[in-house]
């Protein structure tokens, strides 16, 4: 573990994995430490949001080094089915890169349980792992500059779903009429750290 | 409720901002609020309110107003001439406008940001536990435009305690702003830092909410791998391609996968949200607080 000051306003702790991240995530937020407005949880890292007048950053590095996070489970939180239209203008790209049929993509993404490991993208897009590892397949080598709400697709080993029309670069293969993200509704967000995802091919 | 301030005008951008929505990074939902946020706290001080109250962001002057009703405002930040019914009104003061006048900012001689408080708070509806317009999340009240009818909160209990507040004079060419490095200075060339600590930027035409794109020494990077994307905080001093640092503002995104060379105090990052195109900044390194 390393811990990355931010000035006074956070402390970025570098973790070797995504598991790690989530552990030390579930154990922090259980307990906050005095002076933690927000965590921002990713790939290998969590960052500790400070208030700068409340905070001592030296008595939260040490409030951190000495979590004995325990094991995350997620078998008991929330699962979210996802219908998908699978016609993404990707579909064929991405058929081709992993050597699989369309058809098989298909199989592949609705047959494995996902979880959404982070945020940060959008507002409601989550980052979804935990999929089949036959699906890794690069960004695209120009994104788009419009990608429709709602689309679905594949990067690297994560999948997620746009949760409003934005530049993209993502594989997409599908779209759902899901709406992920709705400020009227609690919660706003769909997919949330934790959540587990099943996709499902709409009839 | 009711309406107390129709805007007629509204420069370059004005906004509604509060102190924004701490707690929801997990959704991909930013702090936003005021990019000045000691120059917001202070004009709700002024007026009683309690400082996390909604005020209107003017950028660059240019904004008008009529009021509705009788109203007691406070304008802070950057330093423009106010006119109430073409009547010279000051800033850091309490400031008197009755029902059917007009409230008028010119453009700021310097700074970039100034802040329309008004007692009883701007009551705009909430959008996730805040009034703040995130221009880049695309969430809470629409930018305003002339039209825009803002309705104005119940005067709060306290009364005000001092009806002018002495405020530091913003610097016109240059800025100094005390960095602490890091969190990644380490995936950056020998002499990066010494560059970014020693030579000044230009602040360039790119500046918004979002962030500063500065111009000057190029901060070339010893690690070429990608970064995987992480958190990021305000006044942080991001690295793209470019090789030149964006300094973040109250609208950044969460996350970012180019490496963080430095990042500027929270102290400072108000005086960097009042910095405007053409500008020079100089960083100068500072000792993390509390250590």
């Amino acid at each position: 573990m390393r811990v990355l000051p931010c000035a006074d306003s956070g402390l970025l702790v570098e973790l070797d994995d995504l598991d790690q991240v989530r552990a030390l995530h579930a154990a922090l937020e259980a307990d906050p430490p005095d002076g933690v407005t927000d965590f921002v949880p990713a790939a290998r890292t969590l960052l500790l949001r400070l208030d700068p007048a409340a905070a001592d950053a030296a008595g939260i590095e040490q409030a951190v080094r000495s979590v004995r996070p325990g094991e995350v489970s997620t078998q008991d939180s929330e699962l979210l089915r996802i219908p998908v239209v699978y016609d993404g203008a990707d579909l064929e790209e991405v058929a081709m890169l992993t050597g699989l049929t369309e058809c098989e993509v298909v199989e592949e993404h609705t047959g494995t349980e996902w979880t959404v490991a982070f945020g940060g993208f959008a507002p409601g897009f989550g980052y979804l792992t935990g999929g089949s590892p036959r699906l890794e397949v690069p960004r695209r080598a120009e994104s788009r500059t419009r990608v429709p709400v709602g689309a679905v697709g594949l990067a690297g080993t994560f999948s997620g779903v746009y949760p409003r029309e934005s530049p993209g670069g993502w594989q997409l293969i599908g779209r759902t009429e899901l709406r992920m993200w709705d400020v009227d509704r609690d919660p706003p967000a769909l997919l949330r750290p934790g959540v587990r995802v099943r996709f499902e091919e709409a009839e | 409720m009711s309406v107390g301030l129709e805007v007629l005008e509204t420069g370059p951008l004005s906004t509604v901002q509060d102190l924004g929505r701490p707690g929801l990074a997990g959704i991909g939902v930013g702090i936003s609020g005021a990019a000045d946020r000691g120059s917001l706290r202070l004009a709700n001080r002024l007026l009683g309110n309690d400082e996390s109250a909604a005020a209107v962001e003017v950028t660059l002057g240019g904004f008008a107003a009529r009021a509705r009703r009788d109203l007691t405002v406070a304008i802070t930040g950057a330093p423009c001439p106010v006119t109430v019914d073409g009547r010279g009104a000051a800033t850091n003061a309490l400031v008197r406008v009755r029902a059917g006048a007009l409230l008028r900012l010119g453009v700021p001689e310097r700074g970039l940001r100034s802040y329309i408080a008004v007692r009883g708070g701007i009551a705009v509806e909430p959008v996730l536990g805040s009034r703040s317009t995130d221009v880049l999340a695309g969430l809470g009240p629409d930018r305003l435009s002339p039209g825009a009818m803002l309705p104005v909160g119940p005067p709060p209990g306290r009364c005000p305690v001092t009806d002018f507040a002495p405020v530091a004079e913003l610097p016109a060419d240059e800025l100094v702003l005390t960095v602490v490095p890091g969190p990644r200075a380490d995936w950056f060339a020998g002499g990066a830092l010494d560059a970014l600590l020693s030579e000044p930027y230009t602040v360039t035409a790119e500046a918004n909410r979002v962030g500063i794109r500065l111009d000057g020494p190029e901060l070339k990077r010893s690690r070429d791998e990608e970064l995987p994307s992480e958190g990021m905080v305000v006044g942080a001093l991001q690295v793209p391609p470019s090789s030149r640092p964006t300094l973040f503002l109250a609208d950044h995104p969460v996350t970012g996968g180019y490496p963080v060379i430095a990042v500027v105090v929270s102290g400072d990052v108000d005086k960097a949200a009042q910095a405007r195109p053409g500008m020079r900044l100089r960083f100068a390194v500072g000792r993390r607080r509390n250590r």
